[in-house]
């Protein structure tokens, strides 16, 4: 287990490293630098600015100052747009809020999708079974985008219970509807996969055998059952983590979160190259850890891989 | 014995008239899908969606960036659905017929999807199947990379590209093209390798039929029922995913609209009381990616008769 994630890691670390070089010849390539206005600069201001953030040296040093600035500092150098900011800061501001609503949102997912998932096929063809099954078809339309306004629609405009937007960290009313919206066709997926994976456990023979010999019925489920029909939902999780941290964008613009969404947003809308390929950066990292962890989860659950 | 010759003749007729023909797996295929309720709801669907996006634009009153004055301003109390003025779905907030809009949004987000898929489709057969067919360190270098572009957070990567390089439509396509292939080009080579040790893969390889040829003629067409259902469900991915674009306002550009652009203009409106400026795009864009997952699901259940 110890070389397998070791290997995994000499895998991640060059990914990460092509990343940051990916992102930064795009840059460069680019027309237009990050101080492109719509009124030209002055020459000398130009080449003043230019020579303040360093782009005026060769690309190989740029990126190899920029590769030693984030592996040895971790620092992610300034941004080209707020002269008294650091992409670190802004990276902080928001990355506190962005995991509160994200962790909540994910574990919400996971634990009523999978509950809901389990009833359903244990009580296949029920009135319950229906309804997970009808809520899993309806939420497959409603991405967090869709799912923003119209929660907003109703718990704000119309039943005025929660606040629209705003962030605090003491109040949790503002943290109801982002949850929510991040949550909801998470949810259904792992219902609707976690239903599917649980009717073939359940029709297994070593289920037979756990019930031949009078084993409580909930034992069966929690002991037998569940253990096997998770396989397919933990490799679900990683394609799942990256669309939450992608839809936690939308969440931070709808609801004005304040996580690293809007950093992101704003910087594209700035052109404030700087921020966007810090938080791209980071986004990779976390996507590449969390698929490791991934991986891990489900060696340690599924027997027969041996890796 | 005299025999009825005619009556023989027409028996005979009769038999080879009535000579049970063989199913072919794709006649079942088609059988099991006509009979599948819920796809054919689906097909339905589309078929209207894809009319109206085709047609609908004969029936406007307005253009799609024409501003109607007498709605300007007042656009809560006189920019409501009427058919007396021509605006059937109303106006937006700035006194842009509705209609005429969700035309357009509609195509612009339709073709997204489909061109989205179909680069998707083209670029991932080609890759898995050569991966899958070549095989040894080819294969492994070919994954390898697939496995190093997935563990990027793609939808970041397409927004800078869109922001470094510019916000047109052909960026747009490359962009979520460049993205889409991946899992196609999985699940290709997976296919790819179950099929190549098979006898008439080696029949064409004894004849003397180059790699790429079998590639092109014998395996691909093999594969087209995995490639057909993920293709039907890759289209409303990629419809979300360039909704999810538009919605933050990095997507198409004005006058241009898709159904993302749309949903998020009536969001950012729907305090005024112009609810309608929200619920005409919703309810095109969620119907159309129920038909696509109804019609997906009923086709991956038609092809796989081992589901029955």
């Amino acid at each position: 287990m110890f070389a397998f994630v070791l290997r995994r890691l000499a895998v991640a670390i060059p990914t990460l490293l092509l990343l940051i070089v990916l992102s930064f010849v795009l840059m460069h390539l680019a027309p237009g630098g990050p101080f492109t206005q719509e009124r030209a600069l002055p020459p000398q201001v130009l080449a003043n600015l230019n020579a303040k953030y360093g782009l005026d040296q060769p690309l190989w040093r740029q990126i190899w100052n920029y590769l030693w600035g984030i592996v040895v500092h971790f620092d992610f150098g300034p941004s080209f747009v707020y002269p008294d900011r650091t992409v670190n800061e802004l990276i902080a501001d928001g990355f506190p809020v962005t995991l509160t609503y994200g962790g909540l949102s994910f574990v919400l997912a996971v634990v009523c999708g999978v509950a809901l998932g389990v009833v359903a096929a244990i009580r296949q063809n029920s009135l319950w079974d229906h309804l997970a099954v009808g809520i899993s078809i309806g939420a497959q339309v409603l991405p967090n985008f869709v799912m923003a306004p119209l929660l907003v629609l109703v718990f704000t405009l119309w039943y005025r219970l929660l606040p629209g937007g705003g962030w605090s960290f003491s109040d949790p009313s503002f943290w109801v509807m982002p949850v929510i919206a991040l949550g909801t066709s998470y949810m259904a997926s792992i219902a609707r996969i976690t239903r599917s994976s649980m009717l073939e456990v359940l029709g297994s023979n070593h289920i037979r055998t756990a019930r031949a010999k009078g084993m409580p019925e909930h034992r069966v489920i929690l002991r037998h059952a569940l253990k096997p029909a998770m396989l397919p939902v933990i490799s679900y999780l990683g394609p799942v983590f990256v669309s939450m941290i992608t839809g936690s964008v939308v969440i931070d613009i709808y609801f004005s979160t304040g996580g690293i969404g809007k950093a992101f947003v704003d910087s594209a809308l700035n052109r404030d190259y700087a921020v966007m390929m810090g938080v791209t950066i980071l986004v990779g990292a976390l996507t590449i850890l969390f698929n490791l962890v991934v991986d891990v989860l489900y060696a340690w659950i599924d027997p027969k891989i041996r890796y | 014995m005299v025999i009825d010759s005619q009556k023989m003749q027409a028996l005979a007729r009769r038999m080879a008239g009535a000579e049970i023909r063989g199913r072919s797996p794709w006649a079942d295929a088609r059988r099991r899908f006509l009979r599948n309720r819920a796809a054919m709801t689906g097909l339905a669907i589309l078929v209207g969606v894809t009319a109206f996006a085709l047609a609908g634009g004969a029936f406007a009153q307005w253009s799609h960036d024409e501003l109607d004055f007498g709605v300007m301003g007042q656009v809560a109390t006189l920019g409501q659905p009427s058919i007396a003025n021509g605006h059937y779905f109303g106006t937006d907030d700035l006194g842009r017929d509705l209609y005429a809009r969700t035309v357009q949004g509609t195509q612009v987000s339709l073709m997204v999807g489909v061109v989205g898929a179909a680069i998707a489709v083209l670029v991932g057969t080609l890759y898995g199947a050569t991966a899958g067919y070549v095989g040894g360190r080819t294969d492994q270098i070919m994954m390898r990379a697939v496995d190093i572009l997935m563990s990027i957070p793609y939808m970041f990567v397409l927004i800078l590209l869109l922001v470094m390089f510019g916000r047109s439509m052909s960026m747009l396509f490359l962009g979520i093209g460049l993205i889409s292939w991946l899992d196609m080009s999985r699940i290709v080579r997976g296919q790819t390798l179950s099929l190549k040790n098979r006898e008439f893969i080696e029949a064409a390889r004894a004849i003397g039929v180059p790699a790429w040829r079998i590639v092109l003629r014998h395996i691909v067409p093999n594969l087209l029922g995995v490639v057909a259902v993920y293709a039907t469900l890759l289209v409303p991915l990629m419809i979300l995913t360039e909704s999810f674009i538009s919605f933050l306002g990095l997507g198409v550009q004005e006058p241009l609209t898709s159904w993302g652009a749309l949903i998020s203009e009536g969001a950012g409106t729907m305090n005024y009381g112009t609810l309608w400026q929200l619920a005409f795009p919703l309810f095109f864009f969620c119907i159309t990616l129920f038909g696509f997952f109804f019609v997906g699901d009923g086709l991956r259940d038609a092809l796989d008769p081992k589901d029955r």
